[in-house]
């Protein structure tokens, strides 16, 4: 290594004056911003090209998982009011998509912090906030596009998209805000114990919670004090009030949250991002505490 | 387009080029009285520091004697509870976006993304140093080059092996080069060819005049490196001074003797005492501690400090003339009747830099015997 005679520091000399300078203007720094945010969305997609084998897989499992409850269980599935059970469950398997992503921005986060790369980021010139900008950015691309290959995926199973195209619209963006809301609560506990075996807790809890919902069944059909809970899982807002947007069958219930999927489907992520945001800005910016 | 009116606060560090500092100590490390504490441990116990511009310095001291926390308060990572820090001219908790743009960081682990290549490492942090896209290309080659990594470049970074990561770590922050590079604990893990692989590296950097502040267990590795070492336990600077003050102080060698027979350990320590004399240990127990208020602690240590292991069975001495001090033991063991089991000559081990310099164990050494 010591018996280099070019010197390559030479070169970077002229650099080094341009880019020595701290941003002291609040342009400058909303440049900057911008700039270290679409650098740290790009790392997320170098990664997928990297290993498209395994970005591959990661959206072939909602598929999977809707193509199991499809064929698998579906024959013995009747949906209580009427309908297919199909059209019924689709909608369901959407918003779990949506859901799962909680576990995959915690995933990413917590590599970062354990591996260092989250100090060294922070340690260089580059806007702090461009590291949570980017994480969100590159998961809502991710997950968009997972969206897609689900929606492809109902469509191929029998589902259907009965509303008008607005309705429609309002239903992915619905599902959009629900992976939001994840994303934020997995930036806050990646951040409050980013620690591998917490991932592997949250790993395994996210199955009991994801099907504590409505979104492969009628909360009716649970015990009472379950159902109720089940009912009102942010999940099962999500599914139903695009199960109603989409004019698919729901499951017949005159509960309070069913009656009243949309508003809490827009609520609930609204909530859970107003709970989230602060606590993992917070947290965040404490990492020098 | 009209620059704006700058805040007050960063009128004075605006004025300041990379070269000329903002404050007038025009050192590249400058903390005084710095201190960090986790619930009721003190990390970092009114640590003071001091490295000249241009200078490689050695952090040296045990696991818990607050060297990674004081990295990580000077790299900007860590806001310290009290005390001043200055990086480059910087202060770190007031302007440490200024730091930032100055220094480079080595953690204890390779701190980088492991799915992608060596080169698409190094190009990620060159476009979040703004090089832009071919000037981050070509920065990213220039380092591999220099890293002996081209052939690698373009494999993913988790079928690299220890010592390569090292390098590549060590590249990553050399992207824009930094005005004080920090390295914590470079070598430990490393096998000898990965260590002296990072030792080279650390050389030729500190010949293109960079400052370089690193952290070590390793007496050697100080040794080798430094211009000047500090040794920290309990989160504060016990003595500092260059590598040679330092080990005259401790002497350079010491003369090791394991005895068959746990009942002739106080009989030998009396004797190896007197075998490598008054005469035989390092008279130079001046000069090497620092002339900072709260050092009087290091002044009362004992340049001949004889250590007594029972549980192993061993007693260790400084010795000045290795085999007249290896001839002197023997003889005497002999006459004496005592069965000595191995004996040895070797350097002084950070404990025992430790015991001599301050004259009190290390924070990690438990057994009540050594302090004895």
């Amino acid at each position: 290594m010591s018996t280099h005679t070019t010197h390559p520091d030479r070169a970077v000399h002229v650099r080094t004056a341009r880019t020595l300078s701290v941003p002291r203007t609040p342009a400058a720094r909303l440049r900057r911003v911008v700039h270290d945010s679409v650098t740290m969305t790009g790392r997320g997609a170098a990664h997928w090209r990297r290993r498209p084998g395994q970005f591959a897989m990661e959206l072939a499992f909602p598929v999977m998982m809707l193509v199991m409850f499809a064929y698998f269980l579906g024959g013995g599935m009747a949906v209580e009011g009427g309908g297919d059970y199909r059209e019924f469950l689709v909608p369901g398997m959407f918003a779990l998509t949506m859901a799962f992503g909680l576990e995959a921005t915690m995933v990413a986060l917590t590599q970062d912090i354990n591996r260092g790369l989250l100090d060294r980021f922070r340690s260089m010139p580059i806007a702090p906030s461009s590291i949570l900008v980017g994480r969100s950015l590159n998961d809502m691309a991710v997950s968009a596009l997972a969206l897609t290959v689900m929606l492809a995926a109902g469509l191929a199973v029998g589902w259907r998209w009965n509303g008008s195209l607005t309705e429609g619209l309002a239903a992915v963006g619905l599902l959009l805000l629900l992976r939001f809301a994840m994303l934020w609560a997995g930036i806050h506990l990646a951040l409050v114990a980013g620690k591998p075996e917490l991932v592997q807790a949250v790993q395994i809890l996210v199955w009991p919670v994801v099907f504590l919902s409505n979104a492969f069944t009628g909360p009716d059909s649970m015990p009472g004090w379950l159902g109720a809970i089940a009912d009102w899982n942010p999940m099962s807002a999500t599914a139903g009030a695009v199960r109603e947007l989409f004019d698919n069958p729901t499951w017949a219930s005159d509960s309070f949250a069913a009656q009243h999927a949309v508003a809490l489907a827009v609520a609930w992520p609204l909530v859970i991002l107003a709970v989230c945001v602060p606590l993992a800005v917070r947290r965040f910016s404490a990492l020098s505490r | 387009m009209p620059s704006p009116p700058e805040p007050t606060a960063h009128a004075d560090s605006r004025s300041a080029t990379p070269t000329a500092p903002a404050t007038g100590t025009g050192h590249a490390v400058h903390v005084r009285a710095l201190r960090k504490t986790y619930g009721d441990k003190a990390a970092l116990d009114g640590l003071d520091l001091t490295v000249p511009r241009g200078t490689v310095h050695a952090v040296l001291g045990p696991n818990g004697a607050g060297k990674t926390t004081a990295v990580r308060v000077l790299t900007t990572l860590l806001r310290p509870d009290s005390g001043t820090a200055e990086v480059a001219g910087h202060d770190v908790t007031t302007h440490p976006d200024d730091v930032r743009h100055r220094i480079g960081l080595v953690g204890q682990h390779a701190a980088l993304d492991e799915e992608l290549s060596g080169r698409q490492n190094l190009t990620l942090f060159g476009r979040l140093h703004h090089l832009g896209r071919a000037g981050s290309r070509r920065r990213a080659d220039e380092l591999l080059a220099r890293f002996d990594l081209a052939d690698t470049g373009d494999k993913a970074i988790r079928h690299y092996s220890g010592g390569m990561r090292r390098r590549l770590d060590l590249a990553a922050s050399l992207i824009v080069r930094p005005e004080v590079l920090f390295l914590d604990e470079p070598t430990t893990g490393l096998d000898p060819r990965g260590r002296a692989e990072v030792w080279s590296a650390v050389r030729s950097l500190a010949g293109d005049g960079t400052t370089v502040l690193l952290t070590t267990q390793y007496l050697e590795e100080a040794d080798q490196l430094a211009d000047r070492v500090s040794l920290l336990d309990h989160g504060r600077r016990v003595a500092e001074g260059t590598a040679d003050e330092l080990k005259r102080r401790i002497g350079a060698d010491r003369v090791e003797v394991v005895l068959a027979d746990a009942g002739q350990v106080d009989a030998a320590a009396r004797l190896v005492a007197a075998a490598v004399g008054a005469g035989a240990v390092g008279a130079g127990a001046v000069g090497a501690c620092a002339s900072d208020a709260g050092m009087g602690e290091a002044g009362t240590g004992t340049a001949d400090a004889l250590v007594v292991d029972r549980e192993r069975r061993t007693v260790s001495a400084p010795v000045t003339d290795r085999m007249a001090a290896l001839g002197a033991v023997l003889r005497a063991a002999g006459d004496a009747g005592i069965v000595i089991e191995d004996i040895a000559l070797r350097r002084p081990t950070l404990d025992e830099v430790f015991l001599t310099l301050t004259g009190r164990a290390p924070a990690r050494v438990q057994s009540p015997e050594a302090a004895a």
